[in-house]
């Protein structure tokens, strides 16, 4: 699915969504009320400029008090990998961006994630990642590091990763892994209108973070969950 | 559930960045108070690396407890960067979302990371990330609660990929000449763009750009320590007392700040152009400048110290 | 990866009571250590998982030289190996019974 067609099966009424250097701000009337959009559209790396004009937008949204649902549409590269990026303080940008999201949902604002294409690497963890619930549409293939390059790092042969990928999902790239290590809340059906499924989310939303419980459940991240718990036990003691 | 012993060091002679993680936290703390949870006698070991062929920690890289600093109660997590390149894998991640919700209902004075990471596991990536993301959320969830976050940087590893978000999430940090901190890391940036853009085997460049000189002085650190536990103890002690609170005020100034940032330095090509409008007199002596001349440099630069985070 | 596990019998058992102590990082050329005082008084175990495979003659003499010199009895010993060359194995294991003994 395109950003467009994705925007088109949101807002029957029209929108103001904008997307310029591949980020996307804006925002429509949804349920009665409205909806925020901010996100990354066409595979673009995400950089300190880009990063500071998305969490502008998200802290205008929490100025402006409406709590309104803010969703975060994703298809992205990773961060921009650059001298430049770094002497900035890349490492703060993309944490400001994560900071005013998870604000925004403290504030009464539902965050969502919506992710239709690639993703990866911080630029995953300041957008999609940040949110309260995150939700992707078949075809979307985030992920932490490609496969080749994967190899390269491990120095372990090509073949042997896409062998070990087929049966280990806590480390290969794309979304079934992702869904099943519990990052990705929920895959979307695109056969189905997409803002009654918007809406679904926004009116089930859980309080606290369960993404290690459904990691456990889904075998993705089989031991997360009963760790913390085994922490938090031991610090209740003494 | 007596952690394991360790041998025990003087925090005035021991220096951070040649320590272990479980050194630096049995000298950072007051003698003999603190205790780990999930100590390597329970053996809590990755399920993953044996599919690699790697050999495993019992701790899984990283050390989590309760001490007292200066006697009141602190959560600690310490990253080991010889392990894996003290890298998030499933259980090192899981520790420090545990110790950070523990954080929650036991309230303690502050809970203090001590970085020590290359970013994601890449054998457990899809758990590395994802734990990264729960640990950035529980530590909004515990500053919210008027907990300060503190991170503290200066180990062998750096603090790089995922690390580096975090580290922008606490309400403070420490940093040490050997501290660097970044998103991606220079072997990534040469890689991916080539080395005209960014050459790995130049250490100046490298220290120019990520080092803990640079994020100190561009206000990307709160405090600059010499290269001993005792400096970072005492960095610790004093931005627990002055930790900005989380709240729309504080984002907002952070938003200002990094805008200004980008405005003012966008277009330098190195850091001692920075350094230079920053306002430092003679920016190339900044890498070799000891503790006290640095200290006294950033006295004078007005961007280094805020409560824009 | 490989495991290999040597049991002792000691003479004596390790002087001190300090139940359990670790030493040393898991890292290309080095190793951890951990010991319990768990066994018997007479009895010494020491568990090895190396990546570094056909290395068993080399672990059993390290062992048995180190029992020998230390008398480590009562403690079982695990050891997450990340390519130690020998000498640094022994030192390890020394200053592992040493922190024991404190």
């Amino acid at each position: 699915m395109t950003l467009a067609e994705i925007l088109a099966g949101l807002f029957s009424q029209g929108h103001s969504v904008i997307v310029r250097d591949g980020l996307v701000t804006g925002g429509g009337p949804f349920a009665g009320g409205k909806v925020h959009v901010v996100g990354v559209d066409g595979d673009t790396p995400l950089g300190v400029d880009g990063a500071l004009i998305l969490s502008r937008a998200v802290l205008d949204a929490v100025r402006s008090g409406d709590k309104a649902p803010i969703l975060v549409v994703v298809d992205s590269d990773s961060q921009r990998m650059s001298r430049r990026d770094e002497l900035l303080g890349l490492n703060e940008c993309l944490a400001h961006l994560a900071k005013a999201l998870l604000l925004a949902d403290r504030s009464g604002h539902p965050t969502i994630g919506l992710i239709y294409g690639h993703s990866a690497a911080g630029a995953f963890i300041a957008t999609a990642l940040a949110t309260r619930i995150l939700a992707a549409l078949p075809g979307a293939n985030p992920s932490v590091m490609d496969l080749p390059s994967v190899a390269k790092v491990t120095k372990l042969p090509l073949d042997k990763l896409q062998e070990m990928a087929k049966s280990t999902p806590v480390f290969a790239p794309g979304l079934d892994n992702m869904v099943a290590a519990g990052a990705v809340h929920v895959v979307l059906d695109p056969g189905k209108p997409l803002d009654g499924q918007i809406r679904d989310l926004i009116a089930n939303l859980q309080p606290g973070d369960d993404r290690d419980r459904l990691g456990e459940e889904r075998g993705g991240r089989p031991v997360a969950r009963g760790i913390a718990e085994a922490v938090i036990a031991q610090a209740g003691r003494g | 559930m007596a952690g394991a012993h360790a041998a025990s060091t003087d925090p005035d002679a021991l220096s951070w960045y040649e320590a272990t993680a479980r050194q630096r936290v049995v000298a950072l703390a007051d003698p003999g108070s603190f205790e780990e949870f999930l100590p390597p006698t329970e053996r809590r070991m990755s399920p993953h690396l044996p599919l690699f062929d790697l050999p495993r920690a019992f701790d899984d890289g990283i050390v989590v407890g309760r001490a007292k600093l200066d006697g009141k109660t602190v959560l600690v997590a310490a990253q080991e960067g010889r392990f894996m390149g003290g890298a998030f894998g499933e259980i090192h991640g899981a520790k420090l979302v545990g110790l950070l919700r523990a954080a929650l209902t036991l309230k303690p004075a502050a809970v203090l990371i001590l970085f020590d990471t290359g970013g994601v596991r890449l054998q457990e990536a899809n758990a590395g990330e994802t734990a990264i993301a729960e640990t950035m959320r529980a530590i909004v969830d515990v500053r919210a609660a008027g907990i300060p976050v503190i991170g503290l940087i200066g180990g062998r590893a750096g603090c790089y990929g995922g690390g580096g978000l975090i580290a922008g999430i606490c309400s403070r940090l420490a940093v040490s000449e050997g501290g660097r901190i970044s998103v991606s890391g220079p072997e990534v940036i040469e890689t991916n763009k080539g080395a005209e853009e960014f050459d790995s085997r130049d250490r100046a460049l490298v220290w120019r750009t990520m080092g803990g000189k640079h994020r100190r002085l561009i206000g990307g650190a709160d405090a600059f320590c010499a290269d001993t536990v005792s400096a970072f103890r005492q960095a610790a002690l004093d931005l627990i007392g002055r930790a900005p609170a989380f709240d729309l005020d504080t984002l907002e100034a952070e938003q200002a700040r990094l805008e200004s940032r980008i405005a003012r330095f966008g277009d330098c090509r190195d850091a001692t152009e920075i350094w230079a409008r920053l306002g430092v007199n003679d920016p190339e002596s900044v890498p070799a400048m000891d503790t006290r001349a640095f200290d006294e440099t950033v006295s004078r630069v007005r961007e280094a110290d805020h409560d824009a985070r | 990866m490989e495991s290999l596990t040597f049991r002792h019998t000691t003479k004596k058992p390790l002087p001190g009571s300090v139940p359990n102590a670790i030493t040393g990082v898991v890292a290309s050329g080095n190793l951890e250590i951990l010991l319990e005082r768990v066994l018997p008084p007479d009895a010494c175990e020491v568990a090895i998982e190396t990546p570094i495979a056909g290395y068993g003659p080399v672990w059993e003499a390290v062992v048995a030289d180190f029992v020998a010199r230390a008398q480590p009895g009562g403690l079982r010993i695990s050891i997450n190996d990340g390519g130690a060359r020998p000498d640094t194995v022994s030192l390890r294991l020394l200053q592992g019974a040493r922190l024991m003994e404190a």
